[in-house]
């Protein structure tokens, strides 16, 4: 057998087996976002959001689902892989993988694409449940499709390097309570960026989730604070980055060799 | 061919600990191999380098020819590793555990179903394969662990501690598995604290103390410089002390109990005409301690100097 169609059963094993992990315990991973989903469209879209009045040219409601469906699968496509590949290493399960003939390339693509198989499970779940709230018109298959699954495969990768680092449960905690949670929050999920003074304006530009969040935005309704192009360089910018770093570790074995 | 060849090999870890020191070791092709030594003598660093699960220092492995650094798959692909620590998923149940693993080394998820299933029925654990790990007891999972590590026939397999915490039926049926195992060629290297399952199984030894291999030899071999056992005899009558006999160091370990240290030399028979010149009916004798502990302790404590000074 040559090497690409071992890999490819390898990636497929990985692939499988993470999906298998997530769907077994759906009453955690894909359930709450569901529920915690149709709360913000009844409180923030239906009992509020008829107070704020139109955002944008939008219905309050219909403005923030873009921002809060790439929300769940920012979420879950990092928690999925922090959790996946911490547990691994505390069960020490992580040595099927080291002992195994396989390059440390499968290793990642197989966790990051087992972390967005979830986001994208969960980000359809969450559109299903938004459309019983608004009327979902895309704007831009492309740009949705796109957007959607490189924001996945980010942060799939983000929580990857999170998990080689980890040595607690609390240390796969930390980065997405006091870093994660508060640059979405903080990343135009729930309003525009022109609405906030000039220097917020530009404080706000650092943060990548906004360029996601108004990419997204641009795919489903036709505007953004952001251009595009900016955007997509600023996403694929951070995978590239994060994948070299991830492999830059495999290969030394951080967190994961003595 | 030699199934492993290992030169100078060093490990020191990032808190200044040097668990290897510059060892040398050769195992042929076929061989049932024991590598033996004390807690700490880096026994399990040897075996984690050559797994890939530790980085080394310096030296090279090669294994069937193919070196680690510049072939590490094809290194990885010929060896089967069976580890000290249960090391599943313990939440995944058995089959996909074992079917999984062999997907890791490419091998087809239907094939990889059917080795899955003739390697649990070997091992007596197809009725178990719907159950999660962690439902199984000590035993079950260290032979679910070899069936894991035989699921793409490995040429090389590696177990350190197969049987530590398993029952003495059990482990008498692993070890009919594991000869089974090599004699159909595969190479097995053995790490255990059974000193017993040792000297059983392996034809070819060697021991690490101190991160260096302290002898390399045959198990015949090295059994041979064993110059002195000591023996434990039941006999028929109480005795109120222990009876002088030249040449033979005789302690009373119960009334009906005797304790007999003999050189290679001198032998039993000189040992059973005194005992029979007194009236003393010996009922049953037995090793005091398994012959290969008795040199295993000599040899780590005295350095790496076998045998002789036992007693």
């Amino acid at each position: 057998m040559t090497a690409v169609p071992v890999y490819w059963v390898a990636f497929k094993t990985i692939l499988t087996k993470e999906i298998l992990r997530f769907t077994r315990i759906w009453v955690q991973t894909v359930l709450p976002p569901a529920i915690t989903m149709a709360l913000y469209f009844v409180i923030f879209g239906k009992l509020i959001g008829s107070q704020i009045g139109d955002m944008e040219g939008f219905r309050y409601i219909d403005f923030i689902v873009p921002g809060l469906i790439l929300m769940s699968v920012i979420s879950n496509s990092y928690a999925n892989v922090v959790s996946s590949f911490y547990s691994s290493k505390f069960q020490h399960n992580i040595e099927e993988l080291l002992i195994a003939p396989l390059p440390n390339f499968i290793i990642l693509a197989g966790y990051v694409s087992g972390g967005v198989a979830r986001g994208v499970t969960v980000g359809v779940v969450v559109t299903a449940v938004s459309s019983f709230f608004t009327d979902l018109n895309i704007h831009s298959y492309g740009v949705t499709l796109a957007v959607f699954v490189l924001t996945s495969v980010l942060f799939s990768t983000a929580g990857f390097i999170n998990a080689v680092y980890a040595n607690s449960f609390d240390d796969i905690s930390i980065v997405p309570t006091f870093v994660l949670t508060p640059l979405t929050y903080l990343g135009g999920v729930f309003y525009s960026i022109s609405m906030l003074p000039t220097f917020w304006q530009q404080v706000s530009l650092v943060n990548p989730v906004l360029y996601m969040v108004n990419a997204f935005r641009y795919g489903l309704l036709g505007v953004s604070d952001i251009a595009m192009w900016q955007a997509f360089a600023i996403i694929l910018g951070f995978i590239v980055a994060l994948a070299a770093f991830a492999m830059w570790l495999l290969a030394r074995g951080v967190g994961i060799k003595s | 061919m030699k199934a492993l060849a290992i030169k100078d090999l060093r490990k020191t870890y990032r808190n200044g600990h040097e668990a290897l020191r510059g060892i040398d070791l050769e195992v042929e092709e076929g061989d049932f191999f024991a590598l033996l030594g004390p807690n700490g003598a880096g026994k399990s660093t040897a075996i984690g380098i050559i797994s890939s699960l530790v980085n080394k220092t310096a030296g090279q492995v090669s294994v069937f020819g193919h070196d680690l650094d510049r072939d590490p798959s094809a290194v990885k692909a010929c060896i089967g590793l069976v580890p000290q620590e249960f090391n599943f998923n313990q939440f995944e149940p058995v089959v996909e555990i074992v079917v999984n693993q062999a997907g890791y080394y490419g091998i087809p998820r239907r094939e990889a179903y059917r080795r899955a299933e003739a390697s649990l029925r070997q091992l007596d654990l197809w009725g178990k394969k719907d159950v999660q790990a962690r439902e199984l007891s000590g035993g079950m999972k260290r032979r679910l662990m070899i069936a894991r590590a035989l699921v793409h026939d490995p040429r090389l397999l590696i177990l350190d501690e197969p049987t530590a915490g398993v029952d003495i039926e059990i482990r008498r049926s692993m070890w009919d598995f594991l000869r089974e195992i090599n004699l159909g060629g595969t190479t097995i290297i053995l790490t255990t604290h059974y000193l017993e399952e040792a000297e059983n199984l392996c034809r070819h030894i060697a021991i690490i103390n101190h991160g260096r291999i302290a002898e390399r030899a045959k198990m015949t071999e090295l059994l041979r410089r064993l110059h002195t056992e000591t023996f434990v005899l039941d006999v028929r009558d109480e005795l109120s002390e222990p009876p002088l006999i030249p040449g033979f160091s005789i302690q009373l370990r119960d009334s009906t109990t005797l304790e007999v240290a003999v050189t290679r030399a001198s032998g039993l028979t000189p040992l059973f005409a005194a005992l029979g010149e007194r009236r003393i009916e010996v009922l049953s004798l037995r090793n005091k301690q398994n012959r290969l502990e008795q040199l295993f302790i000599d040899m780590v404590k005295g350095g790496g100097e076998a045998g002789g000074r036992a007693q």
